[in-house]
């Protein structure tokens, strides 16, 4: 026969304090975990989302970025005439060359200084990423020194706001309008005519080509085909690939510092549960074989206490999740370590985030609790029973 | 006398408890101290920057180079003791981005003499100044791979393209505990001759300007000064130290930085929520214990001492415990995360706060079950069953 569940529950209640202090414990270390898988999680779907699956980036071979990377006029003129870029309903191919820099400026809140990406685009660059949205003002004109700022850009750095003006390559520029981009990295960009940005930055190259792909599904053929010809000293990637390599050292460094210390710090909060688990044990010695005498298995006993272990780590699981679930209304605004330059992104909690965190609280339970629960089961029914 | 031992002797009492909470105390020391050496490791090597470099640049991003020709008239600006110039290479070990450490090409030949924290055996220099692709690595990074005088090193050029060998001519070390050891120094001189040849618009460039100043007071004049020379050139130059340049450039990480302060203090409450458990739990069993002495003539304060004293004991066992384990941890986390963090060098400051936070801890642990204790009236305590 089983022992049922309230008597779990009422044990718990029995000691409040004690109970309330494990479950606190465990809530801080479910509260960070899940915090630093968030923010890596964050970063990384702000980069994702930039990419469209069926947009191909054209860099050259080994730059790794946007940033380090050019492609020669001759090369450019290759991949506009490959036969596997789409067309748009003019019946002109889906293709634009763009430059991409970091210029130093001024964040607004601290008077310290940060890399803002200006990415110099072509007339057909919008048709390439369909989530870049102007919400406010209008679109730089082609052939004038005017740019669209990305609207976290416009949030954090001096200047870059709608109707402000800043100076860059011995010329002025005016920003004239903002730009949403459903969340993506763009978002702290600031885009501009091409051939006027070239100039400016003193240079005479595209960084990159990006262009629709006709089948993307057969991407890979198409690659290896580009990369045969000798002249083309390039990479070619799936745009969606290339900025899930953008965050790679950043979330790497997240994810490996964080759960470190997360990991080292759950053997507190397990240590924990285990000295409460083991006083539960030790103060009910007398009533553990009261039950055993009455008929109750080892199994029995062993169940009580495990579960009494899980509930003190599901309900410190839930508290600390609910609490990071609030991390989502806080914006991060940090250098991304690939690019050197700012990225502006949220918290994110994924229902994969929250199963993982879940089952790590429990299985701090489960830890915690099982030696003092192993403990009850063996007790000894009439030493027990005779005990002080 | 009998006082400390009778706190012993309680501490003793419950083995396994005391053991469990002293280990839970000394998981949460080395977190914490990992953590506050981490963050320190960059403002050390910020404090080890010699006030006397300036750092002279291209106004709108360090992406951006400057012509060399600016080496000699920065020269002639007053105050100006020496200028070396550099260039990041950024290659790769292998391939690997993982392999990731710091490595420029430095220029005239005798520039590394402008860094007097890199110490380099002098006949090392010389076979370094006499080869033409020879290269300087640092102790760490020459161990991490296990390189020897003579080795070729070929690094892949990601700004740079293709393939680059350099013969390790020298091993650096630290002049401080603090000096990153982990970059690697190479000719300027070869970086342009090749680069020229095959991008000729890319030849008599450099990265940045290093820059030797004979009075570190008189810097913010110097930086001016640089900066107006070129106001009116088509490229526009930033100079400012070399400490407010690597401040600035490290603030990028700022966000970061305060998430893991905020998560080593968070740490420290979940120590206090282990001890603090622990001793209510003890004190509930002793209550009738403590009523006893109570009835016996002991005052409050003994009996306060008692408890204060245990939980003392336990905190400054686990941070004993915790502060000698973070030596190797430290240690550890230097290794696997060098990329981002050079030196992690753990310092009595940060020990001596891990035990002020872990003493600390105890005091509080031990005001809800003191209060508890005290309150309790003689009668109702000698009734109260554990």
């Amino acid at each position: 026969m089983k022992i049922p569940l309230k008597y779990s529950i009422r044990n718990l209640l029995a000691r409040r304090l004690t109970t309330a202090f494990t479950v606190f414990g465990i809530t801080l270390v479910v509260f960070v975990f899940a915090g630093v898988l968030m923010l890596s999680q964050g970063l990384k779907q702000t980069l994702v989302s930039s990419g469209s699956p069926e947009n191909a980036v054209v860099i050259r071979a080994g730059s790794g970025s946007e940033m380090q990377s050019f492609v020669s006029r001759e090369q450019a003129a290759v991949i506009r005439s490959l036969p596997d870029i789409a067309l748009d309903s003019d019946g002109q191919p889906l293709v634009t060359g763009e430059l991409v820099i970091i210029l130093n400026k001024d964040r607004r809140t601290t008077a310290k200084m940060a890399n803002v990406t200006v990415r110099g685009v072509g007339a057909r660059s919008f048709a390439l990423r369909p989530n870049v949205k102007i919400i406010e003002g209008r679109n730089f004109e082609p052939g004038k020194t005017e740019m669209i700022a990305g609207r976290k850009a416009a949030e954090f750095f001096k200047g870059c706001g709608p109707g402000e003006k800043f100076d860059f390559g011995n010329t002025q520029w005016t920003v004239v309008g903002l730009f949403q981009a459903e969340g993506s990295a763009f978002e702290t960009e600031l885009w501009g005519d091409v051939d006027m940005v070239m100039p400016a930055a003193g240079r005479q190259v595209y960084s990159s080509m990006l262009f629709r792909m006709k089948q993307p599904e057969t991407f890979e053929i198409m690659r290896d085909r580009i990369k045969a010809d000798p002249r083309m000293t390039v990479d070619v990637k799936r745009e969606k690939q290339y900025y899930a390599e953008q965050t790679q050292s950043t979330s790497t460094f997240i994810e490996a510092l964080g759960l470190t210390v997360t990991i080292i710090f759950s053997l507190g909060a397990i240590i924990g549960a285990m000295i409460t688990m083991y006083g539960a044990v030790a103060n009910r010695t007398r009533e553990i074989a009261t039950m055993r005498a009455l008929g109750f298995l080892r199994r029995n006993i062993l169940a009580v206490f495990l579960i009494e272990a899980i509930v003190i780590s599901a309900v410190g699981g839930i508290i600390g999740l609910a609490g990071a679930s609030f991390l989502q209304l806080m914006t991060i605004s940090t250098m991304n370590w690939d690019t050197f330059s700012e990225i502006t992104f949220n918290f994110r909690l994924s229902p994969g985030i929250a199963i993982g965190t879940m089952l790590f609280a429990l299985s701090m339970g489960i830890l915690g609790g099982f030696l003092p629960a192993v403990r009850a089961a063996r007790i000894k029914i009439v030493e027990a029973l005779r005990a002080e | 006398m009998w006082v400390l031992r009778l706190i012993a002797k309680n501490a003793a009492r419950h083995k396994l408890r005391t053991l469990l909470t002293v280990l839970g105390l000394a998981v949460a020391i080395v977190a914490f101290g990992v953590i506050t050496t981490a963050l320190n490791a960059w403002n050390t090597q910020i404090e080890l920057i010699p006030p006397d470099r300036l750092v002279t640049r291209h106004a709108v991003s360090y992406t951006f180079s400057l012509p060399i020709s600016y080496k000699d008239r920065i020269e002639q600006v007053p105050g100006v003791e020496r200028v070396a110039y550099a260039n990041w290479f950024g290659g790769l070990y292998q391939n690997d981005p993982k392999n990731f450490f710091a490595n420029y090409a430095i220029g005239p030949e005798n520039g590394i003499e402008l860094y007097p924290e890199f110490v380099v055996p002098e006949d090392q220099k010389r076979a370094y100044y006499e080869d033409r692709t020879g290269c300087i690595a640092g102790q760490k990074i020459v161990d991490k791979f296990g390189w020897k005088i003579g080795d070729v090193i070929r690094l892949t050029g990601q700004i740079y393209p293709g393939d680059w060998d350099f013969t390790l001519r020298g091993i650096y070390r630290g002049a401080e505990v603090g000096t990153d050891e982990t970059s690697l120094i190479f000719h300027w001189k070869y970086l342009d001759e090749r680069i020229g040849q095959m991008y000729p618009g890319w030849s008599g460039q450099a990265g940045w300007f290093v820059v030797k100043i004979a009075d570190p007071s008189a810097s913010a004049a110097v930086c001016a000064a640089i900066d107006d020379l070129f106001r009116n050139s088509s490229a526009q130059t930033l100079t400012e130290t070399e400490k407010a340049f690597t401040i600035g450039f490290i603030s990028g990480l700022d966000a970061i930085i305060v998430m893991l302060k905020v998560i080593s203090y968070l740490i420290l409450g979940v120590i206090f929520l282990v001890l603090a458990n622990t001793m209510l739990m003890s004190a509930r069993e002793r209550i009738n214990e403590y009523t006893l002495l109570k009835t016996l003539g002991f005052g409050s304060f003994r009996v306060a001492g008692l408890i204060v004293g245990e939980s003392l004991i336990i905190a400054a066992l686990g941070g004993t415990i915790g502060i000698l384990l973070t030596f190797p941890a430290a240690d550890a986390l230097g290794r696997a995360m060098s990329t981002f963090i050079t030196v992690m060098a753990v310092k009595s400051g940060t020990l001596i706060m891990a035990m002020v936070f872990a003493l600390l801890v105890g005091i509080l642990s031990a005001v809800v079950p003191t209060i508890r204790a005290l309150r309790i009236s003689i009668v109702e305590g000698l009734r109260h069953i554990g």
